[in-house]
């Protein structure tokens, strides 16, 4: 950490571990204590015209962009070399892919927000912790659309290569070796994004957004029908022995 | 053979008169809060009618219940689990809130609030969605008593699979209540609809329930469901449905819906049938065969070798007399009497129904014959293929013969115990004409027409010593608001630990009484009173100014338990 500003070290360093508690922390006693409220709390029972494209389009870009971030952040550059991936075809690839999924991401949740802004029911549904989170998601979206058309679209040869900064910092906090160095010269966009992400992440289990643990794979390998005992865990007194009398149903005659 | 027992229900459709108290205490007991508005587990629909939610019946649009593929295997109609992984953003069958209606409440309060004028106070029907005025278009009974149903009554699903000349003629000549509540069924759709695995069918009983703690609300269960039965509470963001009122049932006590019906028209028993031969009977090719297949499920609960695997299955030595006085096994497979509503559905539902004798008995005597002569009623059921028709949409998947035989049934039985009446020995030949002798002639009419309490009902309760805590049992439904009780939770509305099912205290009734700002009364912390339950007298129950007693104001809400009347 030899060399780091203070203002570095709490931005890239102190920010994204309590980050990583908080959200740890926060969504193991968010699922202790509010199992009732781990839902999507879905509104589509008031309105589905436009959420019938705005959803789905949202969904779809946002597993795209985050596909496109794991490979971004988490496999070194030297791999993909390896790989024989070049830096201009791996460029090239990430900037239209990831484009195209952030034009879905960002169109779907202009429809999205419309939508719960003007149908009646869903802006009344729309509680406190919902507009906070709004604003989280939005922010982070909209920064991390900015610095892509920023430093990747429009600039001039070949864009901003993030995977000589960015990821080995992201990876040095894994290692527990943080080195916030690595971020000086980062353009304004990604810093800003990168911060606005981690806030996201900080608010993420006391959102609706932890609806994103749940998604339900285990339908596919289950059968159909559940059933489940009444008996499924303790029960309250030992089963009577088989020669103990039984009640006969109450039996008024 | 695998020996399962199951808590089901028969209607008998000819005493039910429409009154709908099973609905309202239904709603009462359940679906008085805040994001179940306008859900009654327990409904009455006029026949012909479009049902509630509009249409439900038309699986062509809303793709519930399962289908048989050319190969003999069942799928769910609206896609198997990669479709519903698939569209689970955003389900492409889901009714709106519109199929079902807007729910509404009035400005009570402006009628006595209001000050001296010219005109008359009036109390303005509020939307309970958007708190703001609203015209009434639709409800859950729109169409009762077959009002403004010529207007609508032409998209009934049943009648648009009839031909367009019955449709014509149906209006003048009949019409019937057929109350619905979740069918229970032994191959729920529902539940294998569920992504979160939250729906199950109680291993012991039957009883399809949603897990509350894992419902993820991803709507599946509403649209794989073909009778519309389960509701997504718009409040909570949880699915929800009708619990057979499995705190009641678990001790010996009927559902709400039975205990308060007016025509004492339901029937509550076990029925034992084999777990193994489901899939087999919901997959039969022919629809016609289905209520035989299902038939041939349920196992006969006299037979020694079917005690013997009973036994072996583990089922207590109580559950199995019961099962053997069951009202349900003498009117689904004794007397074959009860029919199952929607068999080609395949979900194999354990909520049947006795169709109504009476439209062809009131067409007859309208026409001049004696109504209720054997030989007039035998000739006359055939010929009056309307409401056969219409009957066999509704029961067995169009196929007449079993309605007429059901029909013929109940024909002879009205037909032998008037001779009995007026003082003469009961026809031999009227019993034999329907396969059956004087003596279960008289048996079923004593099940059907006297119908005591204890023989309308044979419930076992539960055994607590197989039981983990009963009624602490996850699917808590009964509580509204969240932690701090006051109102919304930290993470919404519905966050918070769950109050137990048997613990509603003082201030989950208050909060359930208040809960409805700013969607309620136009006047903040006044009491709604279609949500108060009698019970005390909570703040806000009177208009401001009025003082009540100290009595009152230090009165709690008594738990209640009431013993059931012996009738």
């Amino acid at each position: 950490m030899s060399g780091a500003t203070s203002s570095q070290i709490l931005l890239w360093v102190v920010l994204p571990y309590v980050t990583f508690a908080v959200f740890v922390v926060g969504t193991f006693w968010r699922y202790r204590y509010d199992k009732f409220g781990w839902t999507t709390r879905s509104s589509e029972l008031y309105e589905n015209r436009l959420l019938r494209l705005g959803s789905p389009m949202f969904h779809v870009g946002l597993l795209l962009v985050v596909v496109g971030h794991v490979v971004g952040l988490v496999v070194p550059k030297t791999w993909t070399e390896a790989a024989g991936i070049s830096e201009t075809w791996y460029h090239a690839l990430a900037t239209y892919a990831g484009s195209f999924g952030a034009l879905l991401l960002v169109a779907g949740l202009l429809i999205l927000i419309y939508r719960r802004r003007t149908t009646g029911p869903v802006f009344l549904a729309t509680t406190r912790m919902d507009k906070t989170m709004y604003v989280g998601l939005t922010a982070s979206i909209a920064l991390g659309a900015w610095s892509t058309v920023q430093t990747q679209l429009l600039e001039a040869g070949g864009g901003y290569d993030y995977r000589e900064s960015i990821s080995p910092w992201f990876r040095s906090l894994w290692y527990l070796d943080p080195q916030p160095v690595l971020m000086t010269g980062v353009p304004a966009p990604f810093q800003l994004h990168i911060v606005a992400a981690f806030l996201l992440f900080a608010l993420w289990p006391f959102t609706r957004l932890v609806h994103a643990f749940s998604a339900p794979l285990p339908y596919l390998f289950r059968p159909y029908i559940v059933y489940r005992s009444r008996d499924a865990s303790v029960a309250a007194r030992e089963p009577r022995p088989g020669w103990d009398p039984s009640e006969r149903p109450r039996d008024p005659r | 053979m695998k020996v399962m027992a199951q808590m089901s229900m028969v209607m008998n459709l000819d005493k039910c008169i429409g009154c709908h108290t099973c609905s309202v205490t239904c709603k009462q007991a359940w679906t008085n809060r805040t994001g179940v508005e306008y859900v009654w587990f327990n409904n009455v629909e006029t026949r012909p009618g479009l049902g509630y939610p509009r249409t439900h019946e038309d699986q062509e649009r809303w793709q519930g219940g399962w289908e048989r593929t050319r190969r003999g295997k069942l799928k769910l109609r609206a896609g198997g689990k990669i479709k519903k992984l698939a569209t689970i953003f955003s389900n492409p069958k889901l009714p709106s809130i519109h199929d079902y209606y807007e729910p509404w409440t009035y400005e009570y309060d402006l009628l006595l609030s209001s000050p001296q004028g010219k005109q008359t106070p009036v109390a303005r029907p509020k939307s309970l969605l958007t708190g703001k005025d609203m015209k009434i278009e639709w409800s859950a009974n729109w169409d009762d008593d077959l009002a403004g149903s010529t207007a609508t009554m032409q998209r009934d699903p049943i009648l648009q699979h009839m031909s367009e000349h019955v449709a014509e003629e149906l209006e003048q000549t009949f019409m019937f209540y057929l109350p619905r509540i979740c069918e229970h069924c032994l191959n729920p759709a529902c539940v294998a609809s569920c992504p979160s695995g939250a729906m199950y069918k109680r291993a012991e009983d039957g009883i399809v329930l949603v897990d509350q703690d894992q419902c993820r609300g991803w709507r599946m269960c509403v649209t794989g469901c073909p009778y519309k039965k389960v509701y997504f509470n718009h409040k909570t963001g949880k699915a929800e449905k009708c619990t057979l009122c499995y705190p009641r049932i678990e001790v010996g006590l009927p559902t709400i819906c039975s205990e308060t019906c007016v025509g004492r028209l339901r029937y509550l028993g076990l029925v034992l049938y084999d777990a193994d031969r489901v899939t087999e009977a919901a997959s039969v090719e022919d629809e016609h065969d289905l209520l035989a297949a299902q038939r041939s499920v349920f196992l006969d609960p006299d037979d020694p070798e079917v005690v013997a695997a009973a036994r072996a299955a583990g089922i207590p030595e109580d559950w199995i007399t019961a099962a053997q006085r069951s009202p349900i096994w003498a009117l689904i497979s004794r007397y074959e009497l009860a029919l199952p509503l929607h068999p080609e559905y395949r979900t194999l539902p354990m909520v049947w129904y006795i169709p109504p004798l009476s439209p062809v008995v009131d067409v007859i005597a309208s026409s001049g014959n004696d109504g209720e002569d054997a030989r007039t009623l035998f000739a006359a059921i055939p010929q009056l293929r309307i409401p056969l028709d219409y009957l066999a949409g509704l029961f067995t998947a169009g196929d007449t013969r079993p309605v007429e035989r059901v029909l013929r049934r109940l024909a002879a039985m009205r037909s032998y115990m008037r001779d009995i009446n007026l003082g003469d020995p009961g026809n031999e030949e009227t019993a034999a004409a329907v396969g059956m002798t004087g003596s279960e002639v008289e048996s079923m009419f004593r099940l059907l027409a006297v119908a005591k309490y204890e023989d309308r009902y044979v419930i076992p309760p539960a055994h607590t010593e197989i039981a983990r805590e009963l009624e602490e049992m996850s699917c808590s439904l009964d509580f509204d608001g969240g932690p701090g009780m006051g109102g919304a939770g930290p993470f919404g509305s519905s966050s918070g630990k769950p109050a137990p099912v048997a613990v509603e205290n003082f201030h989950v009734l208050q909060a359930r009484q208040t809960a409805d700002s700013p969607n309620g009364p136009s006047t903040p912390g006044r009491v709604n009173l279609l949500n108060w339950d009698g019970n005390g007298r909570p703040a806000g129950l009177f208009p401001p100014g009025s003082t009540p007693t100290d009595d009152d104001a230090h009165e709690r809400p008594s738990t209640r338990a009431t013993p059931p009347e012996e009738s």
